[in-house]
């Protein structure tokens, strides 16, 4: 166990949470992508501060942000999910063609 | 004990990477939710292997919260959750797979090829014991600014769901009332 092992198990987190974002057409599907990335974004964190920080503890504190940010995108996507279905019926992506470009 | 953490590592590790994938690939869209708390539970715990007992823990914890609330989501919101009918609801795929390899690819360069001090955690030192007092001590503005934040999104979010606009049904649009005060 090394912080490089450490590090490369995390990009494959994030790898997969980009392939799932970009690929999903359902909406909480495209959200689990992003919590993969989260997730692997949350690992590096604590592999820093484990192996880079001596131990101090503000390395701790930026997991516990990454944390709070996690929180923050799953319920502002809960919500903008069912917001969106009711007004637009909408559950994939797809159906929002007014968003496109 | 070093051999016993060493393979208890390599376990959890395989075990996020591929539930992670696994999220993907199964039909079902609850068994999709249940494999994402799979990988975080395998994150926490090598999060626990990393001596951030506490912040292994708290991310069980919030996930199994909320992988428990998006599952529900599934079966309310979208269709064939159960996955009875096969699921490939994807697009621009082949894009997403070259992505998604470019981002690991470049990530673990970064990670493998750059050199990072090492300066692991001392012993004798309690990580749970100086957190506690780092977010009730000098960083206890960060702290708080992150509950703040909570609250603000979570007014926010119901703001959202609300059925009601701000000024009126939302359905049917709505006007902010004029400024002029009107005589009587």
């Amino acid at each position: 166990m090394s912080l490089e092992a450490l590090l490369v198990v995390s990009a494959a987190l994030f790898g997969v949470g980009v392939y799932g974002a970009l690929s999903q057409q359902s909406f909480v599907m495209i959200m689990m992508g992003l919590e993969l990335m989260l997730n692997g974004a949350i690992l590096a964190v604590v592999a820093f501060w484990w192996g880079s920080t001596g131990g101090n503890p503000e390395g701790q504190l930026l997991a516990v942000v990454v944390l709070a940010v996690m929180a923050i995108e799953a319920a502002i996507g809960f919500a903008l999910v069912a917001n969106v279905y009711r007004v637009r019926k909408a559950d994939i992506s797809e159906k929002l063609r007014r968003l496109r470009h | 004990m070093n051999l016993i953490s060493d393979i208890l590592f390599w376990v959890f590790s395989v075990a996020a990477v591929v539930t992670g994938l696994l999220v993907f690939i199964t039909d079902s869209m609850v068994r999709a939710a249940y494999w994402l708390m799979a990988s975080f539970v395998a994150v926490g715990g090598i999060l626990m292997i990393l001596d951030a007992q506490f912040l292994g823990l708290i991310l069980i914890l919030m996930m199994a919260g909320e992988m428990t609330i998006m599952a529900i989501f599934m079966v309310m919101f979208m269709m064939n959750p159960a996955g009875l009918n096969p699921m490939t609801m994807v697009h621009q795929h082949r894009t997403s797979i070259v992505a998604g390899a470019g981002a690991f690819v470049a990530l673990a360069a970064v990670g493998l090829l750059a050199e990072f001090p090492d300066r692991p955690v001392p012993p004798g030192v309690d990580p749970t014991v100086d957190l506690g007092v780092e977010l009730l001590g000098e960083s206890m503005l960060i702290f708080e600014s992150a509950g703040v934040a909570l609250l603000a999104v979570m007014i926010g979010a119901v703001a959202l769901v609300s059925k009601r606009g701000r000024y009126g049904i939302a359905e049917e649009g709505s006007e902010e009332p004029s400024l002029e005060m009107s005589e009587e």
